[in-house]
């Protein structure tokens, strides 16, 4: 376990590395980028081999940063955080895979991309809320600049329409940390410090403490209505960078629910329970409609990360272990299905076609010009819309068993989102990939490039991922339970009553 | 020797393995990939055969071995086997008929480029079928459930270069996933009731008295009892995957899947797995229920199967596809087996249930001989005279024809919708659903003799008709074994020796030769209907002989109008698609504009507030806070420059204001009191 901060040291050695080495040699710069990656997700692994769900909230570094103010560079782990810090190491090594033929900047490309990396180990790791906020910071500044200067369609503005909103969000998150901060006297940002300061404020104070880190948090994880960044920030950016953005960025917002607002103030949850779960059960079946009539591939894959994060939101909002485990599990397994999804329409599809509209992709024998991205994404497909054997089954299914005692209509609402997700998902399926069938055109009239090996294990990968965890997921459900019911999560079960 | 229950998971295993091979041998390995699919089957076949001897070694056990899936913190989700009669009898049958179904394929399928494919696909469906069948967990029957439901998707589109073929397999998943929304409901909701999904575990199962009397025992608003809640949401599953009444328009359109699928999953095992699903959690539909309770589940199922049975019987009426015929056929009698289990039979259902397996199979497979011999010709105004032509295509359909409709004591047909119409006439309910059984069975015996006169009799009235001949002996073996089963089949379960119930139920067997006709007059009226349907059928379209594709159909002549809204289908399909698809597409429509303009507005009016109040600021600073003596000189062609660069969209400007801004909102929410 204790080795996992060297995820974070890896991933901005890497960064720093590749920047150098970028300005010679692209390869280089590529290899060092997989290697990094390679290196933090098998410290992920090995510390995962090694992991013990009975030490709880566990610590791996702790040092004086800045003492006038109590700040620590204190870094600790769960099983909550070791799910989403394998994922991480995951999603780095096929974004890595899938962006092999990025030639522009390459060092600076992979640079920053593994800086971003970096920032989001940090803010999984962090046990100080200040060092969490400084990481959250890293994480969102790289994407920027993936976006604004490797992105597509319409990049500047969905690069600069993302940073707003999160720095909007980072914004009412900071303020809510502070009030905190300042009403403890100053003396740190350790969770526990500022849990136990919480409890001395007013009951009203703290809901709107509640109220600026939740919301400020849930931008980030795709909260209706706060979500427009997400789709369009998505299209605009470059296939690895949305991969990140739906693989681990989003995932960010929904941590720092779980870990920060929600046991920050527990009182808040109990009393804005009915308001966010509606917005997260409008959010998913909302997000599904309109991904149902999208006429870009990307938009339709943009909107299902949306609706799939609404599943998180509503496993966190309402309130039982169960659900929360539910949601950590979907956090986990919308990280490898959207990665996927992104990765066919983005590099596999859109860069051999240089199209993403539908009514362009559908006059295109794709089935036959392209069979393993075909089957890919059908696979990927199915288990985007909860499939059994892949992991959104039993991450939805938890859910939803955690919800049914809280309100059935919510567990309804989200259901539905479920059928909505099989419509959207089996047209995309049938009007890219088998829509003309007829035998007019050959594969000699559309000369593709060949599929490269990158793509093939990246996709391999992910793919394994996510049947592995739908057979048994109780591989992470055994991590996640015992850091949902530890003494430092424990009051948001309770509703703050001891 | 015998099957213990802990290697129960072999049966279904084997065909998924056989689907693992299929999915990794190259388009060329044609012959190893079906190869494998069926010695995998018939080794499965085997396995069922074995499973089902230790079933009867003691017809009233539940034999199970259950594990842990995950634990969810309050308490693990388990998953399990189940032996008893019906697990085994449903085993054999699918592993038997599948089996014979997959010989058949190797020749139906023969120029198919797919092949393989079509193996793989096939293995899967039986694994799942097969998984669900011995599940011992509500919820592994779901995942099964999901999956036999996939492998219909993708069998129904198999041919998706046809439009109509990808069409119908995206109206096959999603309808009946609107059915599965109500199953996955009802089981969240039993989970929740008794803290557990498998069916028998020991005394706590679900389907055991402790929790059944606790389920019974509580009633929710309106007076329902929460069994009955649950057991109705179950069944919106079973309506969705058995094409009952109002779901049901999925499955006659499935039949765009190549004629072994429509055999296998749309006529003899994935659409009875509704009726298999609600014989499994029988105890809970039909658990004792306090006496004020106003409705109870089962009266719900007698009815939607009556409705089903009669709908669909009167839509077959007027098809001229043969396979479409077969399927609204399918349609009726499920909705027969329903209407058994509505009534109280379970056993009669299931009997029902194995013979129409059997019999429907043959039907399907004949009139994929058929096809395969007129070269994909279906309509059967352009058939016609193919009885000399293919003499064992028409003797088995023949066969499969008068088990379908009833036709006395030598078909298991008779026996088995026998047993339903006597267990309709003494339900203490209504009488309805008997009368609608009696009608259907008119109708039944009718269009049969419509369609076999139409297909085989008379002149063939297209070259491809003329041309027929024979298919070769893998398709037409597997047609006389299936048709030594519409015949055989029935004898299981007569009312002289009722051996299939009995064991069905773990009840003692009483054999009484007397008892092979009581209930005389009941039998003797369904004798006459059956006669009656057979005589008109052949009065109205066996005396005299289509002539030419384009004559009228006598029907049509005679009623024109009422045979019109019969073809139409009710225009339930037109219904749907003017109601729930344009309701549909609207709020598609509604919830896209509402991102672009109205969320996608708010932002932007952000925006430019945002760089307004920007400008401001810098007014502010440099205007009026620095007012300087040049200011006087300089300051409105310094400001309008500098208004000019605000414009250029500054981060920091954005920025301060929104998040100003949502903090404004986060306020006014908690000061209003969101809730």
């Amino acid at each position: 376990m204790n080795l996992l901060p060297l995820t974070i040291h890896l991933s901005f050695a890497g960064a720093f590395l590749a920047l150098v080495a970028g300005s010679r040699s692209a390869a280089a710069a590529r290899w060092i980028a997989l290697l990094s990656a390679l290196a933090g997700w098998g410290v992920t692994l090995w510390a995962a081999v090694h992991f013990d769900p009975g030490a709880g909230y566990a610590s791996l570094l702790n040092l004086p940063w800045i003492e006038s103010l109590g700040i620590r560079f204190h870094l600790a782990a769960d099983g909550i955080s070791l799910t989403l810090v394998v994922l991480t190491g995951l999603a780095a090594v096929a974004g890595i895979l899938f962006s092999w033929n990025v030639q522009e900047d390459t060092g600076a490309f992979f640079a920053l991309y593994l800086a971003l990396i970096g920032g989001v180990y940090g803010v999984f790791l962090s046990a100080d809320a200040f060092l969490f906020f400084v990481f959250y910071e890293i994480a969102i500044v790289p994407k920027y600049f993936l976006i604004a200067r490797w992105g597509s369609t319409n990049r500047e503005y969905g690069a600069m329409k993302l940073a707003l909103y999160s720095f909007a969000g980072s914004g009412m998150v900071l303020a809510g940390l502070l009030w905190v901060y300042g009403a403890a006297g100053g003396t740190g940002f350790g969770f526990g410090e500022l849990a136990l300061a919480a409890t001395r404020l007013t009951h009203h104070e703290q809901l709107i403490i509640f109220a600026l880190l939740f919301v400020g948090f849930a931008i980030l994880a795709g909260l209706f209505p706060f979500h427009t960044w997400a789709p369009t920030g998505h299209v605009a950016a470059p296939t690895a960078a949305s991969m990140l953005l739906a693989g681990v960025v989003m995932k960010l917002g929904a941590y720092g629910c779980l870990r920060v607002a929600m046991p920050l103030v527990p009182a808040g949850l109990t009393y804005f329970q009915p308001a966010i779960a509606w917005l997260a059960v409008i959010g998913i079946v909302y997000a599904g409609l309109v991904a149902l009539v999208q006429e870009d591939f990307k938009f339709v894959i943009g909107y299902s990360s949306v609706s799939h994060m609404g599943f998180v939101l509503l496993g966190l909002a309402a309130g039982t272990p169960q659900a929360a485990a539910g949601a950590v599990l979907q956090m986990f397994s919308h990280g490898v299905i959207a990665g996927l999804l992104f990765a066919v329409v983005g590099r596999m599809v859109y860069e051999r076609t240089h199209t993403r509209r539908l009514d362009e992709l559908r006059r295109l024998p794709l089935h036959r010009l392209m069979p393993f991205t075909a089957v890919v994404f059908v696979v990927a497909g199915l288990a985007s819309m909860g499939m059994p054997g892949f992991s959104g089954f039993p991450a939805e299914l938890s859910i939803l068993i955690g919800t049914w005692p809280v309100s059935k209509l919510w567990t309804l609402g989200a259901a539905l989102g479920v059928l909505v997700a099989a419509a959207f998902t089996l047209r995309v399926i049938q009007v890219v990939f088998f829509s003309r069938t007829d035998d007019a055109v050959t594969v000699a009239d559309h000369p593709l490039p060949p599929l490269t090996w990158p793509e093939r294990i990246g996709a391999g990968l992910l793919l394994a991922a996510t049947v592995v965890v739908g057979l048994n997921p109780a591989l992470l459900l055994n991590w996640i339970i015992p850091g949902l019911t530890s003494p430092g999560l424990q009051a948001i079960w309770t509703g703050g009553t001891p | 020797m015998r099957l213990p229950v802990e290697y129960l998971w072999l049966i279904p295993a084997l065909p998924l393995a056989a689907a693992g091979v299929g999915s990794l041998t190259p388009r060329g390995g044609r012959a190893l990939a079906a190869d494998v699919a069926i010695a995998a089957m018939a080794g499965a076949f085997v396995l069922a055969c074995l499973a089902l001897t230790s079933a009867l070694a003691d017809p009233a056990a539940h034999q199970v071995a259950n594990f842990a899936w995950f634990d969810l913190g309050g308490g693990a989700l388990r998953l399990g086997w189940l032996l008893d009669p019906l697990t085994a009898f449903m085993a054999v049958m699918v592993t038997f008929v599948g089996l014979l179904i997959f010989i058949f394929s190797l020749g139906y399928m023969k120029e198919d480029p797919n092949f393989t494919r079509f193996f793989c696909f096939l293995s899967l469906f039986a694994a799942a079928m097969l998984g669900l069948i011995v599940a011992n967990s509500l919820l592994l029957l779901f995942v099964c459930w999901e999956l036999v439901g996939l492998a219909s998707y993708l069998l129904i589109g198999f041919w998706f270069h046809k439009p109509s073929a990808a069409a119908a397999a995206k109206k096959a998943f999603i309808t009946t996933r609107i059915g599965d929304l109500g199953l996955l409901l009802g089981m969240l909701w039993l989970y929740d009731a008794s803290g557990s999904l498998l069916f028998y575990d020991g005394g706590a199962g679900v389907l055991e008295a402790p929790v059944l009397s606790t389920l019974a025992g509580q009633t929710l608003a309106g007076g329902l009892a929460l069994s009955t809640a649950i057991g109705l949401l179950i069944f919106c599953g079973a309506i969705g995957k058995s094409g009952q009444f109002p779901l049901h328009v999925w499955l006659p359109d499935a039949m765009e899947g190549p004629t072994p699928v429509s055999a296998l999953i749309h006529a003899a095992t994935m659409v009875a797995a509704g009726v298999f699903l609600i014989a499994r959690v029988y105890p809970l539909m039909s658990a004792d229920l306090p006496l004020d309770v106003p409705m109870h589940a089962l009266t719900v199922v007698a009815f939607v199967g009556a409705i089903t049975a009669l709908m669909g019987a009167l839509i077959a009426v007027a098809q001229n596809d043969i396979k479409r015929v077969l399927a609204y056929s399918t349609v009726s009698q499920l909705g027969y087996m329903m209407l058994a289990l509505g009534v109280g039979s379970w056993t009669a259902a299931i009997f029902h249930l194995l013979t129409h397996a059997f019999f429907k199979a043959l039907l399907f497979l004949g009139a994929g001989s058929v096809i395969h011999a007129a070269h994909h010709e279906q309509d059967i105004r352009n058939l016609g005279g193919l009885a000399p032509r293919m003499k064992v295509t028409f003797a088995t359909f023949a066969i499969g024809m008068m088990a379908l409709a009833g036709v006395p004591f030598l078909f298991s047909g008779f026996w088995s919708k026998e047993a339903i119409l006597h267990a309709a006439h003494g339900w203490d309910v209504s009488q309805v659903p008997f009368y609608v059984g009696l009608a259907a069975v008119v109708l039944t015996a009718f269009y049969m003799t419509r369609l076999v006169a139409e297909t085989f009799l008379g002149r063939p009235r297209s070259d491809a008709a003329a041309h027929a001949h024979e298919s070769p002996a893998v398709m037409t073996v597997p047609l006389g074994l299936l048709a030594a089963g519409a015949v055989v089949l029935g004898f299981l379960g007569t009312p002289a020796c009722p051996w299939l119930q009995s064991r069905l139920a773990g009840t003692p067997l009483h054999s009484d030769l007397g008892h092979l006709f009581e209930g005389g007059g009941l039998m003797l009226l369904s004798i006459v209907l059956v006669g009656a349907g057979l005589g008109l059928g052949w009065w109205l379209y066996g005396r005299r002989l289509r002539a030419a594709s384009t004559d009228r159909d006598p029907l049509a002549v005679a009623a024109p109008r009422t045979l019109g809204v019969l073809a139409g289908k009710f225009y339930l399909d037109e219904l749907y698609a003017a109601t729930v698809g344009r309701l549909n597409a609207a709020l598609a429509w509604c919830a896209d504009r509402l991102d672009r303009h109205v969320i996608g507005g708010a932002v932007e009016f952000l925006g430019k507030f945002g760089l307004f109040s920007g400008a401001l600021n810098r007014e502010l600073d440099e205007d009026a806070i620095n007012a300087g003596f040049d200011r006087v000189n300089a300051g409105l062609r310094g400001s309008g420059i500098r208004y000019s660069r605000a414009q250029t969209g500054e981060p920091q400007g954005y920025l301060r204001v929104l998040a100003v801004a949502f903090v404004v909102l986060a306020l006014l929410l908690i000061v209003g009191g969101v809730r």
